[in-house]
């Protein structure tokens, strides 16, 4: 209990230092590879819930994918690191205001019910199995696929939108390039491709 | 103190949602971090799903933090992509310059 404990304390001051150095720190690299940290040390605190299916997508989506993906893009945008922190000031005492009012509203809710869940009478709609004798991957397999297949369809749906859609805002059409015409290729010819000369001795073409 | 309980998780939870939301107001140089603090936001979140999961013994929070995962990563592709062709156009990503919506 006391491993659970320490990894708890441990786990989640990371995630929140992290999260703290992905605000402030001044090179956005920096601020992508602080994020990293912050997801890789919340899947911690996941496998400590249980939660481990969902540990290692957190890891392998966002610290494999999602997060290179910023990387790829702080380094293609080249954008400078901000010299002087002009301006910070005025815009500190709104965020405070509303991101500390924010915090007070949610610890006065979390700090009522600290120790477990109030008033819990309903039944769980999915128990979490055993896991000597269903795994956490396999308990999400079998409502994922059965139960909630209309929202995986829908899922997989809005990844495929976003995907298409990435695509389409980033295409552009550069002049100049060479490209291939397959269709031009295939259609071609031998009497557009070839071409007979009938060359006169001693003149040349 | 060595019992961890949901009020712990929820905490947790709550201090990086605020510090996602503060993020958002503080920083106003670059909208990348805008963008990662919204990951910060939903990251938050997830974990409020996975600990009232966890707490309560239904399974039904991981497979609804597993939904949010996914428009996650819908949302940071689509919004970069939006950055990178912004950033073609203008030659800056600094959030004082994104106030006029004309292209």
């Amino acid at each position: 209990m006391a491993i659970a404990a320490l990894s708890f304390y441990v786990f989640a001051f990371i995630t929140l230092f992290a999260a703290v150095n992905v605000i402030f720190a001044r090179n956005p690299v920096h601020s992508v590879l602080f994020l990293i940290l912050s997801f890789f040390s919340s899947a911690g605190l996941f496998v400590l819930m249980g939660a481990e299916f969902l540990a290692m997508v957190l890891v392998i989506v966002y610290v494999g994918a999602v997060a290179v993906l910023f990387l790829f893009v702080v380094m293609m945008l080249d954008v400078e690191v901000v010299a002087s922190r002009k301006g910070v000031a005025r815009y500190a005492s709104v965020g405070g205001l509303v991101g500390g009012l924010l915090l007070v509203e949610l610890v006065l809710i979390v700090g009522g019910r600290v120790g477990g869940l109030p008033n819990q009478t309903a039944a769980p709609v999915l128990p979490i199995p055993e896991m000597a004798e269903r795994t956490n991957t396999q308990a999400l397999g079998d409502v994922l696929y059965t139960d909630y297949i209309l929202l995986f369809q829908t899922a997989g749906m809005i990844l495929l939108v976003a995907m298409v859609g990435a695509i389409v805002l980033t295409l552009r059409k550069r002049s100049g390039v060479k490209r291939q015409n397959i269709q031009k290729q295939t259609l071609r010819t031998i009497d557009e491709a070839v071409e007979l000369k009938k060359v006169e001795p001693g003149s040349g073409l | 103190m060595l019992e961890i309980g949901l009020g712990h998780y929820l905490t947790v939870a709550a201090i990086l949602f605020t510090l996602g939301v503060f993020g958002i107001f503080l920083n106003r140089k670059n909208v990348i971090v805008i963008l990662m603090s919204l990951e910060l936001i939903l990251l938050s979140v997830n974990i409020n799903f996975v600990a009232f999961s966890h707490f309560s013994g239904d399974l039904t929070g991981q497979v609804f933090s597993l939904l949010i995962l996914t428009v996650a990563a819908a949302e940071a592709a689509i919004g970069l992509a939006i950055l990178v062709i912004y950033f073609r156009n203008r030659g800056s990503i600094d959030v004082d310059d994104i106030s006029v919506m004309k292209g």
